[in-house]
């Protein structure tokens, strides 16, 4: 199944879990089950339909954006992480 | 001392306040967090007289500078000259010309030095033993050497191909330095991950707030030394597009607290080089969102940021002010090293030819305008980036230490004296 990484300040709505397990053949099915297990995360992520503006998502090393965005094809041995995009420069 | 100047966090989408800890995001909806300062409280205790009566540091700014107690880290940063640069503005055809010179900032030549200062000040204050960052460069030296200075360890993680200069420049200080296969945004993402997780103070990842504060010194300084003024026009170099929005914003906390007359109308104008140019190409198509850009190919490595934090706000501030922003290939870039280097006798980093070669370009273009008087921010030293030279400047010609093979050379000419470019 595909792992989800969580940002380390946003554990405490994972049950305190740093990875957490979903299925979803995309990026979009794979967050939206991770949203339904923890709603206090999906609302920190999620503004309606769309990521919120300063989330980053990445399948492995790859930025969806650069991919399908939500529709990004996930694999079983896929790990997706949550980045907060507030870094850098 | 300042304690109670800087009261906190904010964030800068929802307003939601936070304590003065190492974090730099949101955790309700990923905002960036900016430091509040409570004004009153300030304008109380800093004037112009106040200032002046302290040492030329950026210190001199300290009730602005979101720390504690007193600096613990980077005592000599700041103040940089402030050049009035008559021939470089004729070569422009500008009538009032400034040069921001941190190019020669204390102790690692580049303006780093000032939010290093500030970060690992507050990450004293904050307990950290172990600091880091994600660099492409010039923060890398920065970072390593004040850590050196302050007694703290460092881990600097940097881009693979990196220039050598740059390299070295953080090596030297003793600091753990890894080359990460990747960009830029591969660097900063796995930063991300590390701080948190190993607890550090990373100064451009938890530390940012507090970081990014230090950039304003800048700008307190531009509007000191212009005789207590903010200037019509600033032409800035962007790589995450944080640095353009403290200067304005140390602009407007001046003219609030009354220190320079009001109403600061400055325009705000962003530097890009074209093989990454994120936020310019924002501002260019009026685009809302800021489309990053997946591989950057830009000789100025120190602006090779693809997925700019600060894009959005950056490209929203030079709409708001009236400015503009360009981008410019990496002839102009070396063309405006030279520019800048024959008739100040400066020699700015990459991302100093790109600032210099964007005011001409906007100048041509009408955008920037040739009245008033406007500031260029150079923000790091040629030394560091001479791989972008080597091969696009003459080598000098060689001759044997015999006067009539220098009169030789002088009867040919004096173009003939230097050889021509590899």
């Amino acid at each position: 199944m595909p792992q989800v990484r969580i940002p380390t300040p946003l554990r405490p709505h994972t049950g305190g879990n740093d990875t957490v397990e979903a299925e979803g053949a995309t990026v979009g099915a794979v967050l939206g089950q991770v949203g339904e297990k923890y709603p206090a995360l999906r609302e920190r992520i999620f503004d309606g339909a769309e990521l919120r503006r300063f989330v980053n998502v990445y399948v492995n090393n790859e930025d969806i954006r650069y991919l399908d965005d939500l529709d990004t094809a996930v694999g079983e041995k896929d790990e997706v992480s949550i980045i907060p995009a507030v870094a850098g420069g | 001392m300042s304690d109670e100047l800087a009261s906190g966090l904010k964030c800068r989408l929802c307003g939601k306040l936070y304590p003065k800890e190492a974090l730099n995001f949101c955790t309700d909806d990923f905002g960036p967090l900016e430091v509040v300062y409570d004004y009153d409280a300030v304008a109380a205790s800093l004037s112009r007289e106040v200032i002046r009566s302290r040492p030329r540091t950026m210190w001199r700014y300290r009730e602005l500078l979101p720390i504690d107690g007193e600096p613990t880290v980077g005592l000599h940063v700041g103040c940089t000259p402030l050049v009035r640069a008559d021939r470089l503005a004729k070569a422009l055809g500008v009538e009032e010309l400034y040069v921001k010179n941190d190019a020669v900032n204390h102790p690692s030549l580049s303006f780093k030095d000032r939010v290093v200062a500030v970060a690992l000040s507050k990450a004293v204050e904050l307990g950290f033993r172990t600091v880091g960052c994600a660099s492409t460069g010039n923060l890398a030296g920065s970072v390593a050497a004040n850590a050196a200075a302050a007694g703290l360890d460092a881990y600097i993680l940097i881009p693979d191909g990196l220039e050598q200069g740059k390299v070295l420049g953080a090596t030297i200080y003793g600091a753990r330095v890894i080359a990460v296969e990747g960009n830029y945004d591969h660097v900063n993402r796995l930063c991300s991950q590390i701080a948190f997780k190993f607890g550090w103070g990373f100064v451009n990842v938890n530390l940012r707030p507090f970081y990014a504060e230090g950039s304003k010194s800048m700008g307190f300084e531009i509007a000191e030394d212009l005789g207590w003024r903010a200037p019509d026009n600033v032409v800035a170099p962007m790589a995450g597009g944080s640095l353009i929005g403290k200067l304005y914003k140390a602009f407007k906390e001046f003219e609030q607290l009354g220190i320079i007359d009001g109403p600061v109308s400055t325009k705000m104008f962003g530097a890009q080089a074209t093989g990454c140019n994120p936020i310019s190409n924002t501002v260019k198509t009026d685009a809302l969102k800021v489309k990053p850009v997946r591989n950057p190919n830009t000789i100025a490595k120190s602006l090779a940021i693809g997925d700019p934090a600060d894009g959005y706000f950056a490209s929203q501030l030079i709409r708001e002010t009236g400015g503009w922003s360009e981008d410019v290939d990496d002839e102009a870039i070396v063309a405006g090293m030279r520019l800048l280097a024959e008739t100040e006798g400066i020699w700015a980093e990459t991302a100093g030819g790109v600032t210099v070669a964007v005011a001409q370009k906007l100048l041509a273009q009408g955008r920037l305008s040739r009245d008033g008087s406007t500031v260029l921010c150079i923000t790091g030293n040629g030394l560091k980036t001479q791989e972008a030279l080597i091969e696009r400047i003459a080598k000098p010609i060689v001759i044997k230490p015999k006067l009539e093979d220098f009169e030789a050379l002088v009867e040919i000419g004096a173009p003939e004296l230097v050889a021509s470019a590899v």
